[in-house]
């Protein structure tokens, strides 16, 4: 998703069903950097698009992990620092840890979640000039396409005939400054 | 001339960008009514802390507790308020889970509720063991002489519950939030506010990877918080039922607490979202179906809380063990001295919601106002009774005691009141009040197919109407 600013052109659509049809035929042209905005999340506009799966899930994973093993650990650890006999029980009393075990998997699964989502959606992102239109939070959906050269033509063609309300192609359109 | 189709859950929103104008407007319009409620709660913040610095001053005595009363309105305040953070949980991460399409309206009030609910709950502990500089001795790490907190006891098990449970508790919130104060950015006219929302939203632009690595995140967000909402109040139970006070050490607590603790959460929601509603037009967004559904779930715990009263006095009578029987609030307490605390709980908890079997009641937003008022109370008064019935009857005689709330503590609690009230305020003024974002996934998109005629939408089972070109 190397989408240069100078080169591609930014169509803007008022219906979800001509944004499925427009990144269709795009990648029936073989048109492979486009950026979709959408108001919404909707499934229509993943399956066009047919990305691989999020790996956010890995971060989630190896935290919630980390965070149990950090639980049981500390209180082992703790316990057998001052080994203290208390009622007759075992040292390192596991059934007791699960408790701690559990809340920090919670709370390292969730933290690490959240750093999984700032590191590949690339948040945050301030600052930059950016590709955008304020429509976009609101309810109008977006493509962003760069085309290969000698195809500038045909995904004119792709965005209009698909139901573009607007296709803007000079940078300055394109971009605004600092979202 | 287009084919309009319609939303079930709210039929009179037309569009996408319908949705962007009704809520935002929220931020820039403070009617009178908001000021006065605002300035309200700011003068209960001010007895809330000048009552405080009092007792700080002059000693914990101010708050009535007396052996072998060590836990009184404050602890039953704490549960209070941990309780009713539990729905904005539930309903943000449980019902999505379970996708359940009426929650997109209300949860983010719940949520912004769940945070202030904890961070009123926070301030109990603090308040109630009297020194407060002294509040970091919770934090997990060893003392001068190296010994750590004890990791088996149910009061440090607490601190990492109800501090995860704010972590992640306000985590969700503000990760849920990102695109809505996107929205807020794009439409904000306000210098400062352009700013703060530039800032927070962290440069939202809503391509296709944010969105992809936003809907798994949040997906496994609520996968975490869903047994973290049924932990807490399980782990705060056992503040109780892991001691040996008669009519504590009971094996019913977790899912008593549980259940009494998104009860008294949804009652809260109704108590706030009702007149919410009014004062701000929301009737679109927030619509009588919304209050239907939760009174189902209200009525559903009202009756694990009765069944609860009811097993905890039949196991109470069942031992034989004279100080359970005493201790034991049903036994005790429904006759002793505290019967009106015993009675009040069972009336507002047990009897009164009795009236939501009626779909009428149910639907009716006047009545359910009233009877989330009686929950709140009766909510209350059951950790009143939970608390101080039990330990003013233990299993001396010599050592019974008896406790009257002092008006400092009185003065504190319903300045937490106004505490709870001021954050709210405030977020209803500052933040998106109601998921831009996901109240879109349950409107029908805007369709260049249903210029020509209407729509067909595949519809799977449970999830969103999903159209195919």
């Amino acid at each position: 998703m190397s989408a240069r600013a100078d080169a591609g052109m930014l169509a803007v659509f008022g219906e979800l069903d001509a944004t499925v049809t427009a990144i269709e035929r795009l990648r029936a042209l073989k048109v492979s950097d486009i950026v979709v905005f959408t108001p919404v999340p909707r499934h229509e506009l993943d399956h066009a698009l047919h990305e691989p799966e999020s790996p956010v899930r890995i971060f989630t994973l190896v935290g919630g992990l980390t965070g149990a093993a950090t639980g049981f650990a500390l209180g082992t650890w703790t316990s057998l620092d001052w080994p203290l006999v208390t009622g007759g029980k075992p040292i390192i009393t596991l059934p007791a840890f699960v408790i701690i075990a559990f809340e920090l998997t919670i709370l390292f699964g969730a933290l690490s979640t959240v750093a999984g989502l700032l590191i590949n959606a690339r948040l945050p992102h301030m600052g930059l000039e950016v590709i955008y239109d304020p429509a976009f939070s609101a309810g109008k959906f977006g493509i962003y396409a760069v085309p290969q050269p000698g195809q500038g033509a045909s995904v004119r063609q792709i965005l209009g005939d698909a139901g573009a309300e607007e296709i803007r192609e000079r940078p300055e359109e394109v971009r605004v400054g600092t979202v | 001339m287009a084919t309009v189709v319609r939303s079930e859950t709210h039929p009179d929103i037309g569009s996408y960008e319908d949705v962007n104008r009704d809520i935002l407007k929220l931020l820039s319009r403070p009617g009178r009514g908001y000021r006065i409620l605002l300035a309200l709660a700011i003068a209960g913040v001010i007895a809330l802390f000048t009552a405080w610095g009092l007792q700080i001053v002059l000693g914990i005595g101010m708050s009535g507790l007396r052996n072998p009363i060590g836990w009184g309105v404050y602890i039953t305040t704490f549960v209070f308020w941990v309780g009713i953070a539990h729905s904005g949980t539930l309903i943000s991460a449980i019902l999505y889970l379970f996708r359940a399409r009426w929650r997109q309206s209300i949860y983010r009030a719940a949520e912004a509720m769940t945070v202030f609910a904890v961070m009123t709950a926070g301030l109990f502990p603090v308040i109630h063991v009297g020194r407060p500089w002294l509040a970091y001795y919770l934090m997990p790490y060893p003392n001068q002489r190296m010994i750590w907190p004890n990791f088996r006891s149910p009061l440090v098990w607490d601190v990492f519950a109800v501090g995860t449970y704010f972590t992640v508790s306000a985590t969700f919130f503000y990760i849920g939030m990102i695109p809505d104060l996107a929205a807020a950015r794009d439409s904000a006219i306000v210098p400062w506010r352009k700013k703060l929302y530039s800032t927070l939203s962290l440069g939202w632009r809503g391509t296709n990877w944010e969105w992809k690595h936003f809907t798994r995140a949040y997906l496994y967000l609520a996968a975490l918080a869903t047994p973290l909402v049924l932990s807490v109040h399980s782990v705060v139970s056992w503040d109780f039922a892991m001691s040996l006070v008669p009519g504590w050490h009971s094996t019913v607590f977790a899912p008593y607490f549980v259940a009494g603790a998104i009860y008294s959460g949804l009652a809260m929601v109704l108590t706030l979202l009702i007149p919410i509603r009014k004062i701000f037009g929301l009737e679109a967004y927030f619509t009588t179906r919304h209050v239907e559904q939760m009174a189902k779930v209200m009525l559903l715990t009202s009756l694990i809380v009765s069944y609860a009263y009811l097993c905890e006095a039949f196991t109470a009578w069942y031992t034989f063990e004279p100080a359970e029987q005493t201790g034991g609030y049903l036994m005790f307490g429904a006759t002793g001295e505290y019967w009106w605390s015993a009675w009040l709980m069972l009336t507002c908890n047990a009897f009164v919601p009795q009236l939501l079997w009626f779909r009428q009641v149910r639907r009716s937003i006047p009545a359910m106002f009233v009877i989330t008022l009686f929950v709140n109370i009766g909510m209350w008064f059951e950790r009143y009774s939970i608390i101080v019935l039990s330990l003013s009857h233990e299993y001396e005689p010599w050592m019974w005691n008896q406790y009257r709330p002092s008006l400092t503590g009185m003065i504190i609690i319903l300045g937490s009141f106004g505490w709870f009230l001021m954050w709210f305020l405030l977020f209803l003024r500052v933040l998106p009040a109601v998921s831009v974002a996901e109240l879109k996934e349950v409107l029908p998109p805007p369709l260049r197919r249903l210029r020509a005629g209407p729509a067909t939408l595949r519809r799977p089972r449970g999830g969103a109407e999903e159209v195919r070109p």
